[in-house]
């Protein structure tokens, strides 16, 4: 089945977060097409790529691009929820004249244009969050 | 993207106090470019979002309330209200705020977007839908 991913929350003060990585995970191991995971609310915080969680802890970011990087996962940051929240890639740094960027590896930043054509394109969104 | 789904946002919030009702809005809009057939819902302490006279100058962050009345013009004119949400919260259609879109197919007659259903015909609302936002 195609399925598409959103996850509402940020990475350590809800389990929304790390619960849609097992999910993902276990939907490709089980053979399903993850056609986007969208981070929207603060969920978008889960792509930064500064995040440094005590060892003995799970770095969620991380295991985001992780799991990006081995199965080819679209990840997308919604723009105007990273831009309240300092989320930013390197062309958001040079728009908005900031100092910096923070985007872990694997996502992209983009508009929610994204999760309206994943809702259409996929067979099931599956919503992580309150 | 040719193919038309029904798709259905379910607003379950409460306006301010967390921003999901804000940020459900604005997919809504945004979501208004893609030529699907929208509809909105409001559940729970989502009913509060339409509440008439909202003012947030106390608590010093901004009011969206008059952006649901641009729904119309984005031709965003089905918006289910449940009933059992609105009655447990001691709330009427009278303490909403009146939204209304031009139907085209009625020579631009005025109508209410709004619509009062029960849990039971929500219920079935979702059922009928292809895609569910759920903020």
């Amino acid at each position: 089945m195609k399925l598409s991913i959103q996850v509402n929350e940020g990475p350590y003060n809800h389990e929304a977060s790390v619960s849609a990585l097992n999910y993902t995970k276990a939907a490709l191991e089980a053979g399903h097409e993850i056609f986007r995971v969208f981070f929207y609310h603060d969920g978008v915080n889960n792509g930064t790529r500064y995040t440094t969680p005590p060892q003995d802890d799970i770095n969620i970011a991380n295991s985001w691009s992780e799991l990006a990087d081995k199965h080819g996962l679209d990840l997308v940051v919604c723009v105007a929820a990273a831009q309240r929240r300092g989320i930013v890639d390197e062309g958001e740094q040079e728009r908005n004249g900031k100092d910096g960027n923070n985007i872990a590896p694997g996502f992209r930043i983009s508009g929610l244009g994204q999760l309206i054509e994943a809702g259409i394109q996929s067979e099931r969104l599956v919503v992580f969050g309150d | 993207m040719s193919e038309t789904k029904k798709l259905m946002y379910v607003n379950r919030k409460a306006p301010y106090g967390t921003i999901y009702a804000w940020e459900s809005l604005e997919v809504v809009l945004i979501g208004a470019a893609f030529e699907q057939d929208v509809s909105v819902a409001f559940v729970d302490d989502g009913v509060y979002q339409l509440c008439k006279d909202q003012d947030t100058t106390g608590l010093g962050i901004k009011n969206f309330s008059a952006t649901y009345k641009a729904l119309g013009d984005y031709d965003v004119n089905k918006l289910y209200i449940e009933k059992e949400s609105l009655e447990a919260r001691g709330l009427t259609l009278d303490d909403l705020m009146p939204l209304v879109y031009e139907d085209e197919d009625d020579d631009w007659a005025e109508k209410d977007s709004i619509k009062v259903v029960s849990s039971q015909e929500m219920a079935e609302l979702f059922e009928q839908s292809d895609v569910l936002f759920n903020f």
